[in-house]
């Protein structure tokens, strides 16, 4: 289901310094139509339906509509993403509607350091202990022949 | 138009290709070290690091934990596990390697933040025996944000799209690409390379060709990449015909490891037959790895196919079977009835977390779990080594591990000074996963750095050969802009092929020579001489295609990268003539598993200055048994 944007809702992310949607697509699909300052999606038929652009796009411009070539018409799936959950809303075709919500991090944005706080290893650049073992292990030691 | 084209070239001393998980592993213990030993770092990735490469969309499980601090597994188990997986074709060393340090980066990745599900006695939960489920929605997010907090954002180029390497004599001296952004070539020079740039697919025809052309179960934005560049360097690759073919829920191919580990649920044909039970005799057949346990995933595939086969599809994955065991397993009413909403929330997440497509999908045809079972399939062929593949470049071993034959100089490296290779790069080590394959950017980044310190000296970069790669990487843009105005329609031109279509002629002659869908994953010796036949003319034609932007310039050079991972696929499967992994393929002239003949690796090689190809067998030499 190829992700396409809402024209009323998309402002061409006119207040950030760089568009979200371009910004993020893994595949390089997303673009800026600089004359109406509204975002498309060039190649429908190279979309993976990561959802990237629709979480990422702050006026929640972007759904996703299953893949003509296979998927029956009128259901959808909407995410609502937080910084430490996300929000779903999946319609039925039937009409149905469920919702579920998930956790997707324990720290705060940005707080990931990289050693982990763990205190760093052997300082020997030719022996194969990386560098936040052996402590990152848990053991006293790394497996050695 | 190239002309245009401003030069921009980056001095740095470890360059990582890719930032995906073994990029953001490669960035993470780089940094480290380098501060130490005076050593610049740099990645480059295609895409934004934050939601690049296999895991962009997000995971919903750890695939490789050993549990060693808790006397879970040992290294030994994992070792033999991957080797009866991949049919005997493994090395024991490279997975050891993996393995020893794999655990040390799940206990990072619960620092940095990544909701790990824990049991009632704060136990992580398994979704298998090797397994970890959790919240992954934000996993790459994660991964990378430690990758970027290690080496500074000011080391890290996205959207730059990498195609040549840049020798010197047989040592790599960096790389060279374009920005996908603005009229920018880039040359990066560099005294060692890692490459991270996963794996490949529409190498083979999907089964959806119309607007779900793009769902195919691997990310449609690793184009073989990583094949393509190392064979320019000259490096040998291996298992170069381990193609990987996931059976998966049909035409969304979500996951189904949720539903066979954890909900232990059957997969039935439209009669109600098990082929894993009505069909057990035919494992006898498959050698060793046949009879022991697990089955490998082709054998499990090959019985399922011998079904369609027959006739006897669709086959089912009987989810409401399942769920309806374990909530029954609840006596007590109440139970039952939580029991089975969090039993549905699980099943929903698994897709939601990591292929959004299969919840719309099932959402779009009235799908409830609980009531119905769903159609599972096996997909088209793919290459990632990382996974249940094993495809990718030929890498030394660690010294304290890896036979001398497997040993040179300096872990992870390939067989070219300098070039390292990681995750789905590196072959003969399948089931690394997502935790895996950032551990092997580790294990590759500590080894390069230590190639730089014993190496010091810059790497001789020729400036014509530079300007020439230059003027043959941005042709595809002349040959548009001079031609385009001769027809009325762009698309059809006599003086340009468009990616596109080059890319459907690709797969239409993988799919239909090399074993593909449409020739029930069936090949042969003169099959496959007619298919190379063909994609030597499409060799020939990669020389005329088009390009009317940026963005379709990277379409072009993925479309040529994908050529060459089709032909060391297409030549490495000629060369080996047996059946070694029926259900990835199966070869009509040689129906059978030797183990006396071909119970080796089988290496390639390319020269690109004479256009020729070396294969050849490398012994299987075994460190545990
Ligand atoms: C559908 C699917 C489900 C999976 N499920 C699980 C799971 O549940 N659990 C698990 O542990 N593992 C899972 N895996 C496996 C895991 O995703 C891979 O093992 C892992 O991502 C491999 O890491 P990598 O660094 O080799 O490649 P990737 O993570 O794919 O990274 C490749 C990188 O290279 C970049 N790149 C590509 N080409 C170029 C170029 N020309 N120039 C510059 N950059 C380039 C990409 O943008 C990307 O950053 C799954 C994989 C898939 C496809
Ligand atoms: S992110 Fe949303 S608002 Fe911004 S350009 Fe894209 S669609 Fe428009
Ligand atoms: S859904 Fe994913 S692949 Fe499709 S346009 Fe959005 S970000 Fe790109």
């Amino acid at each position: 289901m190829p992700s396409y944007v809402n024209p009323e809702k998309c402002d061409g992310c006119k207040a950030l310094d760089k568009t979200a949607c371009q910004y993020i697509c893994p595949n390089d699909l997303m673009v800026l139509n600089k004359d109406i300052m509204k975002a498309y999606n060039r190649d429908p038929s190279m979309c993976w339906e990561c959802y990237n652009c629709v979480k990422i796009c702050p006026t929640q411009a972007i759904e996703v509509r299953g893949y003509a070539d296979f998927c029956p018409m009128g259901a959808t799936c909407t995410p609502l993403r937080s910084t430490d959950s996300i929000m779903w809303t999946v319609k039925f075709r039937n009409g149905m509607m469920k919702r579920f919500k998930f956790p997707i991090r324990t720290t705060p944005e940005g707080s990931a350091v990289p050693d982990g706080g763990f205190e760093t290893g052997s300082d020997d650049l030719h022996d194969p202990v990386l560098f936040t073992e052996p402590a990152s292990t848990g053991m006293d030691a790394v497996y050695t022949k | 138009m190239p002309a245009e084209f401003e030069n921009v070239v980056v001095e740095t001393d470890v360059l990582i290709l890719g930032g995906g998980m073994s990029a953001c592993g490669a960035a993470i213990e780089a940094a480290y070290w380098a501060k130490k030993n005076n050593v610049k770092v740099a990645v480059v990735d295609k895409a934004a690091m934050d939601r690049s490469g296999a895991v962009a969309m997000g995971l919903s499980a750890i695939n490789q934990y050993i549990g060693l601090k808790d006397g879970q597994n040992s290294i030994e188990d994992y070792v033999n596990y991957v080797k009866q997986d991949l049919m005997g074709i493994a090395r024991d060393d490279l997975v050891a390697s993996i393995a020893r340090h794999v655990d040390s980066s799940v206990h990072l990745f619960e620092k940095w933040g990544l909701p790990i599900w824990k049991d009632a006695d704060g136990k992580y939960v398994h979704e298998g025996r090797w397994q970890l489920m959790i919240n992954g929605e934000s996993y790459k997010v994660i991964v990378a944000e430690a990758a970027k907090n290690a080496l500074g954002t000011d080391n890290i180029y996205e959207r730059v799209f990498i195609v040549d390497p840049i020798m010197d004599g047989d040592r790599v001296a960096g790389a060279v690409g374009f920005s996908t952004r603005e009229n920018k070539f880039y040359t990066f020079k560099a005294k060692a390379v890692i490459c991270g740039m996963g794996g490949a697919v529409h190498i083979f025809k999907p089964r959806s060709t119309g607007e779900g052309l793009g769902r195919a179960w691997y990310p449609p934005w690793n184009s073989g990449s990583s094949t393509y560049f190392t064979l320019m360097a000259g490096a040998e690759q291996t298992c170069q015909e381990v193609r990987f073919i996931p059976v998966r829920f049909k035409d969304a191919y979500g996951p189904v490891g949720a539903w066979f580990l954890l909900f232990k649920s059957r997969a039935c044909n439209a009669f109600g037959g098990e082929y894993m039970v009505e069909r057990k005799d035919e494992l006898a057949n498959w050698g060793p790895y046949g009879s022991a346990k697990p089955i490998p995933a082709n054998l499990r595939n090959y019985l399922g196919m011998l079904d369609v086969m027959e006739g006897k599809g669709p086959i089912y994955m009987r989810t409401e079977e399942a769920i309806q065991k374990i909530a029954n397993a609840e006596t007590d009413d109440k139970k039952r009835k939580k029991k089975l909403k969090e039993l549905e929330a699980e099943a929903w997440e698994d897709f939601l977390d990591m292929t959004i497509s299969q919840a719309l999908l099932w959402a779009s045809t009235n799908v409830a779990p609980e009531e119905k079972p769903s159609e599972i399939a096996a997909a088209e062929p793919y290459f990632i080594g990382s996974h249940s593949g094993a495809s990718g470049c030929w890498v030394s071993g660690p010294k304290d591990l890896a036979p001398d034959e497997y040993f040179f100089g300096y872990t992870n490296m390939t067989t070219v000074k300098g070039l390292f290779a990681m995750g789905d790069a590196s072959g003969a080590s399948s089931h690394k996963f997502s935790s895996g394959s950032l551990t092997e950017g580790r294990i590759a980044a500590k080894a390069a750095v230590a190639f730089v310190v014993d190496n010091p000296e810059q790497p001789n970069v020729d400036d014509a050969k530079v300007a020439e790669l230059r003027e043959k990487i941005l042709k595809p843009l002349v040959l548009f802009e001079e031609n385009s105005g001769k027809t009325t329609d762009p698309d059809t031109n006599p003086n340009y092929i468009r990616p596109k279509m080059f890319m459907f002629r690709l797969q239409k002659i993988m799919d239909e020579y090399c074993g593909g869908v449409t020739s029930q994953f069936i090949t042969s010796k003169p099959m496959l001489e007619k298919g190379q036949e063909l994609l030597d003319f499409l060799q020939e034609d990669s020389d005329k295609l088009g390009a009317e932007n940026l963005h379709e310039l990277m379409r072009c050079w993925e479309n040529v990268q994908r050529l060459f991972q089709a032909e060391v696929h297409l030549r490495t499967v000629m060369f080996r003539e047996e059946t070694r992994w029926p259900g990835y393929y199966m070869r009509s002239d040689f129906m059978a598993i030797d183990e006396d003949n071909w119970k080796c690796f089988v290496n390639a090689k390319y020269d690109a200055a004479s256009k020729e190809w070396e294969m050849k067998k490398v012994p299987i030499l075994s460190k545990f048994e």
